[in-house]
């Protein structure tokens, strides 16, 4: 029986103190580990006999300004069919070289929801056969998911962004 | 030089190979793409060397959107996913939302979400197989079940008040109540549409002509499928029996019984049989929900919300007598309420597969991030496999069967 407590000791096994922030939430396990090692643990959670995380969900990232060093997030959401247990997988890299490995050798899948993902946020996927965007114009020359783009017009005045729940003081 | 050389009209280069095939454009606006996205063909006579699939040219971004506004207000964007089953969108955010925020919704708005969820599924893949039809050149099977599509689309006009971008359903529960003329409809639906299907599977199925043309036609393995994120239907059609009503089941689908169709080849006649055994499984589920719904007596039978008056809008009568309806009403419609800190996915059987909502709330009153897994997005990539070394006609009946919805893969 797979549970969550067993995921997490088989990675802490196999990986030791480099798989950290072990959490879980609404029951679905999450846990990150550093962007180099992306392809090992995945390629792991894939193989080993028991775990069989063989069906990949999702991929996409995350924005976090605040967080110096660790800005962007690349989310994976992995699936064990058999036994079926959801796995939520992060791996942080900083904005100025957002390079991580493409997952695209271990699911065909990964392709173009790692061409979404640069489209929007800029994560550079090293190793992915088409690395251009997708839902994009091609001369775009920005990523306008990241968070200092915000949506509406900053010439206006009457937008306040108080009035939209964020930055506000009641 | 030899005389052989002075054949070409226009001299090549030394060295160059004459181009010895065609690029084809199919789309974005070809009638055969039912969609806008492009495909750029590379042909050696008739059969399909490579592709080249653009897609985004109906990106809206809604993600971004998302991110300014508050939960209500995310319901007529997730419309615009995939149109042709919308309320199955709508019913997966107000889902999402309530797994977030804990609302537990009472038993009766579960089942009266699976029918209305249910009656999406019949009208997306009603559309999707009758239009495989018209691709294959039988016109009469679209014309002869676009009445039921109608008639459910009447349904959901009895409900919310709007047909295709439905908005249907509130967090926590329904607008109003289903009225009686809802119900009738339901009830005439399930009389009249088993007949119908009956006699459009009798059309297509056992068709030479359609068995000649879908047979074989794109196939993919189960184990290419499942690479490719293939979910929904088209897996389905590959032989994996993965169904998320079944694997985690939401909105109280644990209560029924009905089976998962899967076919074996992957091919678009699979993918055709396991549609149409899926609309005969969602009439029976709508059955058994109907009647368990029927089963609800005295005031049971007006419950159609959970009492979350954080999030759900008060009647308009209290609004204008009572303060602390008022009060809500306000702070909803000014989207005031705060959301509870989470990180939540959360999975629903869409018509086209497994339709997840990846939702970061920070705490403030809009997702910090919000996320659409589209299973359209996912398996379109899988085209240029399915396709290569194919017919061009193939081509066109594969993009067909997939089930390819613009909106959703573009978001």
């Amino acid at each position: 029986m797979l549970t969550n407590e067993s995921i997490q000791q088989k990675l802490t096994e196999k990986f030791g103190d480099q798989v950290t922030g072990f959490t879980e939430s609404f029951g679905m396990m999450s846990f990150e580990a550093p962007k180099d090692l992306n392809l090992k643990v995945l390629q792991f959670l894939y193989d080993d006999e028991e775990l069989q995380f063989r069906f990949l969900s999702d991929l996409q990232a995350v924005h976090y300004p605040d967080q110096i060093g660790r800005e962007l997030a690349v989310v994976y959401h992995l699936h064990n069919l058999v036994s079926n247990v959801r796995l939520r997988f992060k791996v942080f890299t900083n904005i100025q070289t957002p390079d991580v490995f493409s997952a695209t050798a271990l699911f065909s899948s990964a392709n173009w929801m790692e061409r979404e993902t640069y489209d929007f946020f800029g994560v550079n996927f090293v190793g992915h056969p088409n690395l251009k965007r997708i839902l994009n114009v091609d001369e775009m020359d920005y990523f306008p998911m990241r968070k200092e783009f915000p949506l509406e017009d900053q010439t206006r005045i009457d937008k306040d962004d108080e009035m939209f729940g964020r930055g506000g003081t009641f | 030089m030899s005389d052989t050389s002075t054949i070409h009209h226009i001299k090549l280069p030394d060295g160059s190979i004459e181009k010895q095939t065609t690029t084809l454009n199919l789309g974005p606006t070809h009638p055969a793409t039912h969609g806008v996205f492009q495909n750029i063909l590379e042909l050696d006579g008739e059969r399909i060397i490579s592709t080249e699939s653009t897609v985004g040219y109906i990106h809206r971004a809604f993600e971004k959107l998302a991110e300014r506004r508050p939960l209500f207000q995310i319901t007529p964007i997730t419309d615009r996913l995939n149109y042709c089953s919308s309320p199955i969108n709508n019913m997966g955010w107000h889902l999402t939302c309530e797994k977030l925020l804990g609302i537990q919704t009472p038993k009766r708005v579960d089942y009266l979400r699976v029918i209305i969820m249910e009656l999406a599924r019949i009208a997306d893949h009603l559309i999707c197989n009758s239009i495989v039809g018209v691709d294959t050149g039988a016109y009469t099977g679209f014309l002869y079940v676009m009445q039921y599509r109608e008639l459910i689309y009447e349904i959901y006009e009895q409900i919310c008040g709007s047909r295709l971008t439905t908005n249907i359903g509130r967090i926590g529960g329904f607008e109003r109540n289903f009225t009686n003329d809802a119900f009738k409809k339901l009830e005439k639906f399930l009389d009249e549409y088993p007949k119908v299907l009956a006699e459009f599977e009798n059309l297509f199925t056992r068709n030479r002509i359609f068995m000649e043309r879908t047979i074989g036609a794109g196939p993919i393995s189960a184990e290419r499928a499942l690479n490719y994120g293939f979910t929904g239907p088209n897996l389905r059609a590959a032989g994996v029996d993965y169904d998320v009503r079944v694997h985690n089941p939401y909105s109280s689908y644990q209560d029924f019984q009905f089976e998962i169709p899967v076919g074996t080849t992957g091919d678009c006649y699979d993918r055709f049989l396991v549609r149409n055994q899926e609309m005969w499984q969602s009439i029976s589920i709508i059955k058994q929900a109907y009647q368990k719904v029927q089963e609800f007596k005295g005031a049971d039978a007006e419950v159609y919300h959970a009492d979350v008056p954080e999030y759900y809008l008060p009647e308009k009568k209290d609004v204008y007598t009572k303060m602390e309806a008022l009060i809500w009403h306000f702070k909803i419609i000014m989207g005031e309420i705060n959301i509870p800190p989470g990180e939540l996915y959360f999975p629903v059987e869409g018509a086209n597969g497994e339709l997840g909502f990846y939702l970061i709330s920070d705490g403030g009153r809009t997702p910090y991030r919000l996320h659409f897994r589209r299973p359209c997005f996912v398996y379109y990539q899988a085209f240029e496999e399915l396709v290569k070394g194919s017919m061009l006609s193939d081509a066109v009946i594969v993009m067909s069967s997939l089930n390819l919805i613009a909106g959703e893969m573009d978001a």
